[in-house]
């Protein structure tokens, strides 16, 4: 069982990047489940979704509270909520911004978590310029794929040209695909820094 | 075909396969999704012959199901919450005069306080209206329901709920196996009304009776519902002939053979409880767990027969009477009368709070270590020391206000999202 914690603000299409990377995985032949905590939503209030992701169907319905990999689509949401809570050592950060770690005062992550599993992506940038919105969950789909290996980009562009068919989803893809690329190219300039 | 596709959506699939004639329906989260989805289907064609109204409340969605049921046509709504209790009076209508409506229940608690999450306050507290309750498991149990609702309802003209947690089934997106319309027609013929407002053959429905039929009139609801207990399983098995799927039934037993403990629970939080049993197994602990999936009628020989192996019964349910105690433990301990074991009434999951593995697993501990008292209500997570602040409050000052406020004061929250 592989379970993702995304977290986002109301509009930032967290709940739905939770459903396409279950899609994703469907996709590929896993069993996969998909499930929001819903608050009253409002535009810009903390929201968090969860996927899971297995060989075997997926009876479990509690929160994901120790994920394997975590998505934080919003860096604003560090100073309030527990964004880190139940991720161990060995999990998988994608982190939306064009910031670094240490500017964000989160340095002691790279100590506590495997440095080549976190990977910060300008997610937000690459969304309004491929598609236009600042809509960052796509993108960091796309990240997660790079990242973690546990769907493939094209399962990801799949789910997302069948949930928004046309230029929406064309413009997701590109984004996905640019995000996917600029993890590609950090972790391997991190291995060669190394 | 297999799908990976929200809750909603696939019921919304399932309900338009099943071509009902008329819904009537008003929005209410966590239902929306459902009848959102229905009245795209009815607009776009994609549902043929189907009225939707878009009516202006709850109370007028079931009345208008009963007109529409009472005239001969396969209707159908959906709701939640305080929907459901602004529905009550026409509810009873509706079973009173034994028409076979279908509803969806998207269960959600009932304020005050306000809470839009899941509980399964709602679908209790209609628990004694004359509907049939059906409780999902899972999103694929919910579609599969949904067919054998419409059967169940239209062979004994009576009004069926099938019951999905809010959000938890409604939002989630998982793999769904949804039937072609040709498998759906042939399980789920047209409706041929037992009873019918026909201007060729005039009736009235809903006459006024006094004491000299009123009994037996109503004695003749309470036998049909017996007659639902052997009608389900035979429908159950119906549907797992023609899909291959052992959905719905009265009772789904899960490794009861020489359980002592033995859990049960209603709904969604069944694969949570399967998974603590499967751990626990693992230790060589004999527990098992016995999911309910007819709550009304109340299978009582099927419940009496799962739990007569064992010593301990554990009831994990989302809801409670309050003054009183459990409501599934109550039924519970009647299906046990006179059966050497205990029955432990644990309320879980009220207003969305997660039933969790690591709490059940520390309620079983608990109960095998025999530190839980079976004569007294217990519930799971409950913040003992909120509780007690709060009363601590409630002794000073003359005026304290409202427990409501003042306890998300205390855990400093504002409805779902930290403030601070």
């Amino acid at each position: 069982m592989f379970g993702v914690r995304i977290h986002g603000r109301g509009g930032q299409g967290a709940v739905t990047a939770a459903e396409l990377l279950s899609v994703a995985a469907f996709g590929e032949g896993r069993h996969a489940q998909a499930f929001p905590t819903f608050g009253s939503e409002r535009t810009g209030a903390p929201v968090v979704a969860f996927c899971r992701i297995d060989d075997r169907p997926i009876r479990l319905r509690e929160p994901v509270a120790e994920p394997d990999a975590l998505i934080v689509q919003d860096a604003t949401l560090l100073h309030q909520v527990d964004l880190f809570a139940g991720l161990g050592p060995e999990g998988y950060l994608v982190l939306n911004t064009s910031s670094t770690l240490e500017a964000l005062g989160l340095a002691e992550l790279g100590h506590r978590l495997d440095p080549a599993r976190i990977v910060t992506v300008p997610a937000t940038e690459i969304a309004r310029d491929q598609l236009g919105r600042p809509l960052p969950n796509v993108p960091l789909l796309g990240a997660f794929a790079a990242l973690t290996g546990r769907v493939s980009l094209e399962a990801v562009c799949a789910a997302v040209r069948a949930r928004f068919p046309g230029e929406v989803g064309e413009g997701n893809v590109r984004a996905a695909k640019v995000a996917h690329d600029h993890v590609h190219e950090s972790l391997s300039r991190r291995s060669t820094d190394a | 075909m297999r799908s990976q596709i929200e809750g909603s959506q696939a019921v919304a699939r399932a309900v338009t396969l099943c071509r009902p004639q008329v819904i009537a329906a008003y929005p209410i989260s966590p239902q929306t999704h459902i009848v959102e989805a229905l009245s795209d289907s009815v607009r776009t064609g994609e549902l043929e012959r189907c009225e939707y109204l878009m009516v202006e409340s709850e109370f007028g969605a079931m009345s208008a199901c009963i007109g529409a049921s009472g005239a001969g046509a396969r209707a159908y709504t959906a709701t939640s919450s305080q929907g459901l209790l602004f529905m009550a009076e026409a509810l009873f209508n509706a079973s009173g005069l034994g028409l076979p409506i279908v509803m969806t229940i998207a269960n959600r608690a009932i304020g005050a306080p306000i809470n839009i999450w899941n509980d399964h306050s709602d679908a209790m507290s209609m628990r004694d209206s004359g509907w049939i309750q059906l409780y999902a498991a899972s999103n694929q149990e919910a579609a599969d329901l949904h067919l054998q609702a419409f059967r169940l309802a239209e062979s004994l003209s009576v009004p069926v709920m099938v019951c999905m947690d809010g959000f938890v089934l409604t939002h989630a997106f998982e793999e769904v196996d949804l039937p072609t319309q040709e498998e759906v027609d042939a399980f789920v013929p047209p409706l041929a009304p037992l009873q019918m407002l026909d201007p060729d053959d005039p009736v009235t429905i809903g006459a006024m009776v006094g004491p000299e039929a009123f009994a037996e009139v109503k004695y003749l609801m309470h036998v049909k519902q017996m007659a639902a207990l052997d009608e389900i399983p035979v429908i159950a098995a119906e549907f797992q002939q023609a899909f291959g799927r052992d959905s719905g039934g009265l009772v789904k037993p899960y490794r009861v053979e020489d359980a002592e403990t033995i859990v049960v629970a209603l709904g969604s939080v069944l694969g949570t409880i399967e998974e603590v049993v499967d751990a626990m197994r693992d230790e060589g602990l004999a527990v098992g767990a016995l999911g309910i999936s007819c709550f009304r009628p109340w299978p009582i020989a099927e419940v009496r027969e799962a739990l007569e192996g064992a010593q301990r019964v554990v009831v994990v349910e989302k809801a409670f009477a309050v003054g009183a105690g459990g409501i599934v433990g109550q039924n519970v301990r009647d299906a046990t009368r006179t059966l050497p074991l205990d029955v432990y009434d644990v309320v879980a999951g009220l207003g969305g709070r997660p039933i969790t593995r690591a709490s059940l697993r520390v309620l079983l501990d608990d109960v095998l270590a025999g530190r839980v008292d079976p004569r007294r209500l217990h519930f799971l997570d409950l913040d003992v020391d909120l509780v007690q602040r709060e009363l601590e409050r409630a002794r000073h000052g003359e005026r304290p206000g409202p427990h409501a406020e003042n306890m998300l004061r205390d855990v400093g929250t504002v409805a779902s999202g930290a403030y601070e």
